[in-house]
């Protein structure tokens, strides 16, 4: 079967894949340890020089980096060529001052460009398709990174980028959209709109939906098939690494393909940070071959997987990593919006509550829910109801004005918070995903 | 004089109105008079006991939270208008009356109120008759 962008390095041997990376890794140390004084200086705190890597096998030498050295190196202690090469940047959403700064040189943008149009290809679409891209466009990777590989295969792009449901659904119809690209939860309120609009799958035109930066179930993934009349694929991707298209699901649907050519891949036990043998279960951590502006080198992504290299029946010869398992660290993605208990345990102590909670997030109808639930204290008890709401009123909006999302504020019996081992249990995530 | 009342903030769940009586059962006080004021998920218990002191701890002990109010607590003779007296006072008096209850004792009716001032309240409707019972006398009731 076709649907190839790029056939030759997709279903490219093994041996061939591992030779590019050996050559390229090599390139690409050499060049952070000249450009990055950061890295270097890891590099030499481990003992590290760059002629230590002689191939992918010597990867495991190389420090890790973390979300906390970018922000250590915020903002252009990252940047490996002059600022007059780069032509972009992207961010991460970063609500609590955790927004990374992604780089981009004309180079950069094209590989990851390609690397979406090998996303849309294996979802079957063509140049005879027209991509509605619903994902925001802007300083979120997910619009523009999707937008330049639906050029790239020649489709008739729609950028309408996120929201007005209205003109999403108008463009669908009117401009007979055959590829929807977008987070899956917006997909599902998309499909929930259309349905209550009052139309049925086979009069929607859209064939093919590619839907990611947030981790969905296989039960979600049939419900916006049903309601949509579509077939959804997967994309993964991180604004650190590139943006989306950094693996991408294909016809065969049982995992995402990582796009090797550009980005070497370990899972490794995110406690020890020993690397896994591959097909064990742990944290993925990714490596980017060829990135010239932001070249990151093992960044621990924190998401839990499977990686496998059981022949495709698509043809491909990338490694596919499973359906992720959660992440490794403490962030919630809740409605798309990023989500670090501690944001909510600052408003509580701000608001003059003790930081006894436990954040409950459940999907309902397709939809993230957040509840937090807050022990009572004696300093915050009164004797009046009206002014007991009145506070957990004053700490839902103050959650609100943090996160960007509303969150459903209980007052609980103190103390009545499961606790392991003398700590409460702060997350409680029933999404089965 | 007045007399202190003791909030118990509860949870809105089954079994936590039973937990709480449990514990004082267990430590034999004797409520006087009860009123329960709930919203969608928490309510607050108020009432009055034999044993304030011995209450606020042991509920304490057994990880409520409960707070002391002081209220004033009036005698209604059981007659048609017995309560419209007395609020006739507050009204004169203008005494803004916060929430109230009522419960009934050996000898007749008694109605306990909220008021934001206490004190004042307290010499304002004993200057018009309406003396409020003490301490002693609600345990006697």
């Amino acid at each position: 079967m076709g649907n190839y962008f790029q056939q030759e390095i997709e279903c490219a041997p093994r041996e061939q894949i591992l030779a590019m990376q050996n050559e390229k890794l090599l390139k690409q140390v050499q060049h952070v340890w000249e450009h990055v004084p950061y890295y270097r200086k890891k590099m030499e705190e481990k003992g590290v020089r760059p002629e230590d890597i002689k191939s992918v096998a010597d990867l495991h030498k190389l420090p890790f980096l973390s979300k906390k050295d970018l922000r250590n190196a915020y903002p252009y202690g990252m940047l490996a060529v002059p600022l007059k090469d780069c032509v972009r940047i992207h961010s991460t959403s970063g609500t609590t001052g955790k927004r990374v700064i992604a780089y981009y040189t004309r180079h950069d943008i094209d590989l990851w460009e390609d690397c979406c149009a090998r996303a849309i290809m294996a979802a079957g679409g063509t140049a005879e398709d027209v991509c509605q891209i619903s994902y925001g466009y802007g300083l979120f990777t997910g619009g523009a990174g999707v937008d330049g590989g639906s050029h790239k295969v020649g489709c008739l792009t729609v950028p309408a980028s996120s929201g007005n449901t209205e003109r999403q659904v108008m463009f669908i119809m009117d401009l007979k959209a055959s590829i929807l690209c977008c987070t899956p939860s917006y997909a599902a309120y998309l499909g929930e709109s259309m349905k209550e609009m009052g139309y049925k799958p086979e009069d929607i035109p859209l064939k093919i939906g590619i839907f990611g930066a947030e981790a969905w179930s296989e039960e979600m993934r049939r419900d916006i098939e049903a309601t949509l009349g579509i077939k959804a694929y997967d994309i993964y991707g991180l604004t650190e690494i590139s943006g989306p298209g950094v693996a991408f699901e294909c016809s065969a649907q049982h995992g995402m393909h990582i796009n090797e050519d550009h980005f070497l891949v370990e899972t490794i036990d995110p406690d020890t940070g020993e690397v896994l043998p591959e097909g064990s279960q742990g944290e993925l951590v990714f490596t980017a071959l060829d990135k010239q502006a932001f070249p990151m080198l093992r960044y621990r992504t924190r998401d839990i997987c499977t990686l496998t290299r059981e022949p495709c029946s698509c043809g491909r010869t990338h490694v596919r990593m499973l359906k992720l398992k959660g992440r490794s660290d403490d962030m919630l993605i809740i409605r798309g919006v990023n989500v670090f208990p501690s944001q909510i345990e600052t408003v509580l102590l701000n608001n003059g509550y003790a930081a006894n909670y436990q954040i409950i997030v459940d999907r309902v109808n397709n939809t993230d829910t957040l509840d937090v639930k807050v022990e009572m204290t004696p300093q915050m008890f009164t004797d009046n109801v009206g002014e007991i709401d009145e506070r957990r009123k004053a700490l839902a909006d103050g959650i609100k004005d943090i996160l960007g999302i509303r969150a459903k504020v209980s007052l609980v019996a103190p103390k009545s918070i499961e606790r392991s081992e003398g700590k409460a249990v702060r997350v409680i995530d029933r999404r089965k995903l | 004089m007045s007399v202190k009342q003791i909030s118990v903030f509860l949870e809105n769940k089954p079994g936590t109105l039973k937990k709480m009586t449990s514990v004082l059962t267990e430590h034999h006080i004797n409520m006087r008079a009860l009123s329960v004021v709930d919203t969608k998920d928490f309510g607050i218990v108020r009432m009055l006991v034999d044993d304030v002191y011995e209450t606020t701890n042991v509920l304490s002990e057994a990880n409520f939270i409960a707070s002391l109010n002081a209220v004033l607590v009036f005698a209604i003779p059981d007659e048609v208008g017995g309560l419209d007296k007395l609020l006739q006072a507050f009204d004169e008096a203008k005494i803004n009356i916060e929430y109230m209850y009522a419960f009934a004792g050996k000898k007749g009716a008694y109605m306990i109120f909220r008021v934001s001032d206490t004190k004042t309240a307290e010499g304002k409707l004993a200057a018009k008759g309406f003396e409020c019972l003490t301490a002693e006398e609600v345990a006697d009731v």
